[in-house]
């Protein structure tokens, strides 16, 4: 495991913070804001806490690292190809399924209230103590109270239903727990965190501490928030989860990669999720 | 298939005569017939081949489609709304079935 | 393994074929655009396509097409494994000759969009699109 020294890494932190606000770049313009409609301000752009980054100068939504053309397809909720999944998963939320002849709606209300803030503290430490993110939450009330079968982790019905909860928190910032039950598990994905995996020796921070700003090939590296989740990529043209996204970073330094729903990415998801406290939760974000 | 939901989006006000912005929008994996699955085979092609929109009956639009139209296909064009009436759009699958959304527009 | 009389043989198949009368033959893209146009020349104003100079994503490009007057419009991407894009036809109640679309190129390539405009006469211009493979991705 390792680490970096606090000086070699703010220098390698300004030296990106220069090549991201250097007048070079065209894009992204880091002065650019996120508004929805017209009507919904975005937070992209957080002061850093020391307990949390403290080798980031600020926290950065990965929305302003792709070009122009990306981002505004992002504002428009017509536009959003990721929305057409959203009303997927409203029209989910309101219908009934398994024995107990239930639909999400029966229990928790209209989503836009039952659901509200839910995101924004995803994953989150159940009664049990045990570290769970939104895609668990939603099976053990599909398995438990439902009586329906569990969604495939990164099946359609459960991204679909994930988007449409993190749309309720929309604007929302970031605030997941990390201390008391939470901490262990913040730890341990602090440490996956900063661990080189795989063939090219790459973690997280090699890339996304280190190196956002500067390209990797010809992608621009951003600081790899996690607050614009379920993602619609250009790339595969659908939603993707956060795990299967955490799962293909892995498996590109040619390592093996853990598993979709497992505690290791749960944690490396509490950890990430944190290093973005105070981003505006983006519901479904659009981006390479 | 996923249950295809289309979208359309037209400007809230305009006068008789205008020229107004017409916004559509569709989930289709518009599979282009060149990819293959895990297993080797090619996954067989299905796309939106043909999408119309008509206003009051008279054509608007009429675009034939081909797999190199990205997926979720997005089309925006202009159609000139000489009265109020009815916007009729039709997206044509590969597997015959057919997609169709009607949207009222009134002139002020 | 080849045996020398397999070496020979090929080696006259080879030169046989090489001897043979081949006219030129025309690419896929030089037949889609005789499909719209018939052959006819097109001029090279008239048309304009708006489309980012770096794709984001091969995947999902955005594009519009403008050609005041047209009554259609093709767009061909060369370099595409097949050309043909998408053709538009214009009706009695198209507000303009205008459309915007998302495409996938496979690759950096020069986009091509003919228009047919009112008096029957082509015009077309073309843009060259860069394709990039990203760094990493998932």
């Amino acid at each position: 495991m390792q680490h970096l020294k606090p000086a070699k890494s703010l220098a390698l932190a300004a030296a990106c913070m220069a090549m991201f606000t250097g007048v070079a770049f065209a894009d992204p313009d880091p002065t650019a804001e996120l508004v929805i409609d017209g009507e919904l301000h975005l937070v992209t752009r957080a002061p850093s806490e020391d307990d949390i980054t403290p080798y980031l100068p600020e926290r950065y939504s990965g929305w302003l690292f792709r070009s122009e053309g990306t981002r505004d397809i992002q504002m428009d909720d017509f536009e959003n190809p990721g929305l057409l999944t959203v009303d997927a998963g409203l029209a989910a939320w309101e219908t009934a399924e398994g024995t107990a002849g239930q639909s999400c709606q029966d229990c928790h209300g209209d989503i836009e209230d039952g659901m509200a803030g839910v995101r924004a503290i995803m994953p989150h430490v159940n009664a049990d103590g045990e570290l769970r993110s939104m895609e668990d939450y939603v099976n053990t009330c599909r398995t438990e109270r439902m009586g329906a079968e569990a969604w495939n982790w990164n099946g359609g019905d459960m991204i679909a239903m994930t988007a449409a909860i993190s749309m309720q928190s929309r604007g929302m910032p970031v605030a997941v727990a990390i201390d008391g039950e939470a901490a262990p598990y913040w730890e341990q994905g602090r440490d996956l965190y900063y661990t080189r995996f795989g063939q090219l020796e790459l973690s997280c921070a090699s890339c996304h501490e280190e190196s956002y700003g500067l390209n990797i090939r010809a992608d621009h590296l951003s600081q790899g928030q996690i607050n614009g989740f379920p993602t619609y990529r250009l790339k595969n043209a659908r939603l993707n989860s956060i795990h299967n996204r955490f799962r293909g970073c892995i498996r590109d330094t040619r390592a093996e990669t853990f598993s979709i729903g497992s505690d290791e990415l749960r944690a490396l998801e509490l950890y990430v999720a944190s290093r973005g406290t105070g981003l505006s939760v983006e519901g479904v974000a659009v981006r390479n | 298939m996923t249950e295809v939901r289309p979208r359309i989006r037209l400007p809230r006000r305009a006068s008789a005569g205008d020229s107004i912005v017409v916004k559509t929008l569709i989930n289709h994996t518009m599979e282009s017939g060149q990819r293959r699955n895990s297993a080797g085979e090619n996954i067989p092609r299905q796309i939106i081949n043909r999408f119309t929109c008509e206003f009051n009956g008279v054509m608007v639009i009429d675009a034939a489609l081909e797999p190199a139209i990205s997926a979720n296909p997005y089309m925006e064009f202009e159609a000139l709304v000489d009265q109020s009436g009815d916007f009729v759009f039709n997206w044509y699958d590969d597997n015959g079935e057919t997609y169709t959304a009607t949207e009222t527009f009134e002139v002020s | 393994m080849l045996t020398r009389r397999d070496t020979l043989a090929i080696g006259l198949g080879v030169s046989a074929v090489a001897m043979l009368p081949v006219t030129a033959s025309a690419t896929p893209v030089d037949d889609a655009i005789a499909a719209f146009t018939g052959g006819a020349d097109m001029a090279d104003s008239g048309v304009t396509i708006t489309a980012p100079e770096i794709a984001e994503n091969g995947n999902t490009v955005p594009i519009t097409i403008e050609a005041e007057g047209a009554s259609e419009i093709m767009i061909i991407a060369t370099g595409n494994p097949t050309p043909g894009v998408g053709r538009f036809m214009f009706g009695e109640a198209s507000g303009s000759s205008l459309i915007a679309t998302r495409m996938r190129l496979g690759r950096t390539q020069d986009v091509m969009a003919i228009a047919k405009l009112a008096d029957g006469s082509y015009a077309s211009t073309q843009v060259e699109v860069k394709v990039t493979i990203g760094g990493c991705g998932g």
